[in-house]
């Protein structure tokens, strides 16, 4: 590790996630990085072969078969790169398997230190498994009991201003001795704890668990209440996931010592990138990275970085939790048929126990989809409620005070000022047609004024994020020429209309073929006009009907609209966007707007069929 | 390609299995090396340390954290019983008195200075850990448990639920196909674990708990009688402390499936013999699937085949999802291009002949191989 790695010309990349195991070979060629092929395979978490390297190992058997390289020798890496047939200059990889990093994190007050406790937690990484706060309300006994339950990986201990009282966080730490939490791989070893509280408690904290745990001292990450510093706790956790869980996951000793880097957590990697192209561009991100267990949101606002991880939702291993969290008839007001709920809920739980199957009926598709679209929907109202300004910043008052405030932190994701939606992960990646990406995100995020739609094209942006730390450029050249695809810009004005229909938006623009539009768009409408890739047109936007795009209602915007696989998307269904599964127009309405967008094939003849 | 690896379910009829049975915490192993145990044996125990209640000692009395040790009528690691006075101040001449009593039965587990509390926990509850399979313990593991080598039948299941149980095994049907009908269970099913074919309902187990049944093995259920049983919706597929009196071990999935043959002959051919079942199962990293043991069995040691992970021309697989959820083939190509399927999908699929000799195109990810 450390080495110099600025002369590498091939780079094999993979991303073990908790489903599958994604393998991408990127060659430098012209001067150029560019991604070659991409190879996948079941991840090995499944006795007997309970070691992650074996997946590993056949996702790059995959991609030697479909390139023509060799890139490995009796399971042995080939390195540096020989010739054009032969070995790879590095080899990199991020992981989500094993169920990723679980983490409790406890602080004295549940808005203020325990909140950025958890934004430090879940920025590096990690699945936070529950919040212990002095004043979430819970008795200490059931605190304790959770604790002892859970197993975590570690525990980030946080609470007090640096020179404030330490009596609160002492409290915690004998709390956190008292459960004597066991570490969730292995018995035999103690389990880490990262204490970044008030720094004059240090020497308390370390007389409470110094002798029962592997104890960690790392700065204050709220040394103010004005001030949060979240990344030493933030590195400090990445150091100790390394150490002490990768170290105990089935076959991780290997892999780490077959990497050219530290593996890095596969949501460390997506965020990594994230946040880079917020910079590149100087605009504001929603990305997402929808798995198999979990769903990942990220977004950059300015200069703040958020994380949310979902961690019980997913399309595959998380399938049923989805089902269970959302109901069933928000699962089913997407299908274009009246839905049978018994069959429904048997073909959901048959994923769930099967979970690396994938679809191969339209209908079976169809479904997914609709489950998807309801796992990213409450996955981003997840992140808009930790997404928050900093809370109890004003007030000047002791941390003992400040358990009766009351919350001030407003969620930071404003819709109107959001630039650019990414999607990625298995079911935006490779849905069929991009056009199913778009809706679904559509769908779900409800982007509101004027907003990208990008998606990772095939879900290698974990992969690029660790690359993006070796190798800058080779990670921005594949990012920009084979990772993010543009869909189009969505419009999308706010408001809705009680009943009847009238049209809501009027735009004017002129096409780059000359064709010049002028068109008024009803109420409850998709409507796409085609502009490729690359392609933009300045665009006059009218709000009608006391809608919104952002100015205010019924004020004029103009608008730089871009092209994309899909072409530019007029969503006049109205925001907040809302379809009930008893709504009688329901069939007829996503028909309509499946066809308008060109989401499915024979989209009505799969409405008849699901009739009968 | 002439081979890719697919997991699948382990069905076998006589396999090396090692069980580790291991403490949930620090505790004491009861066996050694070499020992011949049976499943109902206790091969390891631990006390488990009871739950903790803190008490602010220094709140109640009305005094500093700092100022609280004087107070005490009770040193860390001390025995107390329950309403025992633990600390007490009195003032105004003697006259007034404060008094702290333990709420609980249990040791002074610490007492703090700084928060002015102290911290009791109740008597550890012993655990014990049984067996669950007649053989061999082959290694101890100081302290922490056991792990018990043996030879015999094995079958994973794809879905479980409950915990382990042992009883002897009793097939309620002539074929794969075929349900066991609610009116056929009595009392003689009593501690049986009973294999009741294609499907199970809601009425039925209910009806096998009322007779005192351990255990059912079905090929499919419904979602919907599960979430009756249990009284809740299982979010993420990890199972194995439903408290519903019996064991459930599912070896098709959900719905109504026929029984994989290979599966139902190894089971009619177990019929009465005395079997380990245990429904626990997790479907996330370190994947647990549900399984059912048979010890007693008579077979050579030659008879062992090495698992296969891979599969090739020739092989026989199962279909996992629809349209042909449950069917038997045999792969016939594996072509390395990708396909499109009718999800408009490219991916690597794999052709297979059908056992009705139809000929089909299915993606690799939606086959699994049935161990020997």
């Amino acid at each position: 590790m450390g080495q110099d790695h600025s002369d590498i010309e091939r780079v094999v990349a993979t991303d073990c996630g908790s489903t599958t195991t994604k393998a991408i070979l990127i060659e430098k060629k012209d001067g150029v990085f560019r991604l070659i092929k991409r190879g996948e395979a079941p991840t090995t978490v499944e006795a007997p072969v309970e070691d992650v390297t074996k997946g590993v190992l056949n996702a790059i058997t995959e991609l030697e078969e479909l390139s023509g390289l060799k890139i490995l020798h009796e399971e042995e890496f080939i390195k540096p790169k020989k010739n054009e047939k032969e070995g790879t200059d590095i080899f990199i990889s991020t992981s989500s398997a094993g169920g990723g990093l679980q983490m409790m994190v406890a602080g004295v007050v549940k808005n203020m230190t325990a909140e950025s406790a958890e934004r430090a937690a879940l920025g590096a990484g990690a699945i936070v498994m529950d919040v212990i706060a002095t004043n979430d309300l819970r008795p200490v006994h059931e605190k304790i009991e959770k604790i002892r339950h859970l197993r975590p990986d570690m525990i980030l201990l946080s609470g007090g201003t640096d020179g404030g009282t330490i009596k609160h966080v002492v409290e915690l730490a004998e709390i956190i001795k008292a459960a004597n939490p066991k570490p969730r791989l292995g018995i035999t070893y103690q389990l880490p704890i990262i204490y970044a509280g008030n720094i004059d408690a240090r020497k308390n904290i370390e007389d409470t668990l110094g002798s029962d745990t592997a104890l960690q001292i790392t700065d204050n990450l709220r040394p103010s209440m004005e001030m949060e510093n979240l990344m030493p706790a933030r590195l400090k956790i990445q150091d100790l996931f390394l150490e002490h869980v990768m170290a105990h996951a089935p076959g991780y000793k290997n892999l780490m010592v077959w990497t050219d880097v530290d593996i890095m957590p596969t949501p460390g990697a997506v965020g990594l990138i994230m946040r880079t192209i917020a910079k590149q561009r100087e605009i504001n991100i929603v990305g997402v990275d929808i798995g198999g267990a979990t769903t990942d949101v990220f977004s950059v606002f300015g200069d703040i970085f958020n994380r949310t991880v979902s961690a019980n939702l997913g399309m595959s291993y998380s399938i049923s939790q989805v089902f269970a969290e959302t109901g069933a008839e928000n699962v089913m007001r997407w299908l274009p048929y009246k839905p049978n709920t018994k069959d429904i809920r048997n073909r959901i739980k048959n994923k769930m126990i099967r979970p690396t199957t994938i679809p191969q009926t339209l209908e079976e598709l169809i479904m997914e989809q609709a489950l998807a679209r309801e796992a990213l929907r409450l996955a981003f109202i997840q992140h808009k409620s930790l997404a928050v300004g900093l809370k109890g910043v004003q007030q000047q008052r002791t941390i003992s005070d400040a358990f009766s405030q009351k919350i001030s932190g407003q969620t930071i994701i404003n819709m109107f000022h959001l630039n650019m939606l990414v999607g990625s992960g298995g079911v935006l990646s490779h849905a069929p047609r991009r056009s199913q990406a778009a809706m679904l995100m559509i769908d779900s995020f409800q982007p509101t004024g004027v907003t990208d739609l990008t998606v990772d094209s095939i879900f290698m942006m974990p992969q690029l994020g660790v690359l993006s730390q070796v190798h800058e450029k080779a990670a921005t050249d594949v990012f920009e020429k084979d990772c993010l695809i543009y869909l189009g810009s969505c419009v999308a004005p706010e408001g809705n209309l009680k009943k009847g229909i009238k049209p809501v938006l009027e735009i004017n623009m002129t096409m780059p073929d000359g064709t010049q539009i002028e068109d008024a768009i009803d109420y409850g409408e998709i409507k796409v006009y085609p502009l490729g890739v690359g392609e933009s047109v300045e665009a006059e936007l009218k709000p009608l009907a006391g809608f919104d795009l952002g100015e205010g209602k019924n004020k004029k915007i103009e608008a730089t609209l871009h092209g994309g696989i899909v072409g530019i998307i007029i969503d006049t269904r109205g925001r907040p966007f809302n379809l009930s599964l008893d709504d009688p127009e329901r069939i007829n309405k996503i028909v309509k707007w499946y066809k308008a967008i060109d989401m499915y094939p024979e989209i009505e003849k799969i409405a008849e069929m699901g009739q009968r | 390609m002439g081979q890719a690896y697919t997991p699948g379910l382990k069905v076998s009829k006589y396999t090396l299995i090692q069980k580790e049975r291991i403490l949930p915490i620090k505790g004491k192993t009861l066996v050694k090396k070499g020992d011949m145990v049976t499943s109902k044996d206790v091969v390891a125990t631990a006390q488990l340390p009871g739950s903790v209640i803190m008490v602010k000692v220094a709140n109640k009395l009305g005094v500093l954290a700092g100022e609280m040790e004087q107070f005490l009528q009770i040193k860390e690691g001390d025995q107390i019983t329950a309403g025992q006075i633990i600390a007490e101040k009195r003032s105004f001449l003697g006259l007034m008195k404060d008094i702290v009593k333990s709420p609980i039965e249990g040791i002074v587990e610490s007492i703090s200075s700084i928060t002015g509390q102290c911290v009791l926990r109740l008597n550890p509850t012993p655990i014990d850990i049984l067996a669950y399979v007649s053989g061999e313990v082959k290694k101890v593991y100081k302290d922490e448990g056991v792990l018990i080598e043996t030879k015999g039948a094995f079958m994973q299941g794809i879905f479980g639920i409950g915990g382990e149980v042992m009883g002897d095994l009793h097939v309620m049907v002539k074929e794969p196909s075929r349900r066991a009908n609610v009116d056929d269970l009595s009392e003689e099913h009593s501690g049986k674990i009973i294999v009741v074919g294609s499907h199970v309902d809601y009425h039925f187990i209910k009806r096998a708990v009322e007779v005192g049944v351990k255990g059912i093995i079905t090929a499919g259920i419904d979602d919907a009688d599960v979430k009756a049983l249990l009284g809740y919706e299982i979010g993420v597929a990890i199972t194995g402390n439903e408290d519903i009196s019996l064991s459930i071990v599912v070896t098709e999935g959900f719905g109504k499936i026929d029984m994989a043959h290979k599966t139902f002959e190894l089971l009619q051919s177990l019929d009465g013999k005395y079997a380990s079942m245990n429904g626990a199962t997790q479907i996330r990293a370190g994947v647990i699937r549900p399984e059912v043991i048979v010890t007693d069995i008579d077979y050579k040691d030659g008879e062992i085949k090495e698992a296969e992970y891979f599969i090739k021309i020739g092989k026989s697989i199962r279909i996992i999802r629809n349209p042909y959820f449950g069917k038997i083939a045999t792969v016939i190509e594996m072509p390395a291009e990708l396909h499109e399927l009718e999800s408009g999908a490219m991916v690597r699929v794999v052709k297979l002949e059908l056992e009705d000799g139809e000929k089909v195109i299915v993606p690799r990810a939606n086959v699994e191989i049935i161990e020997e």
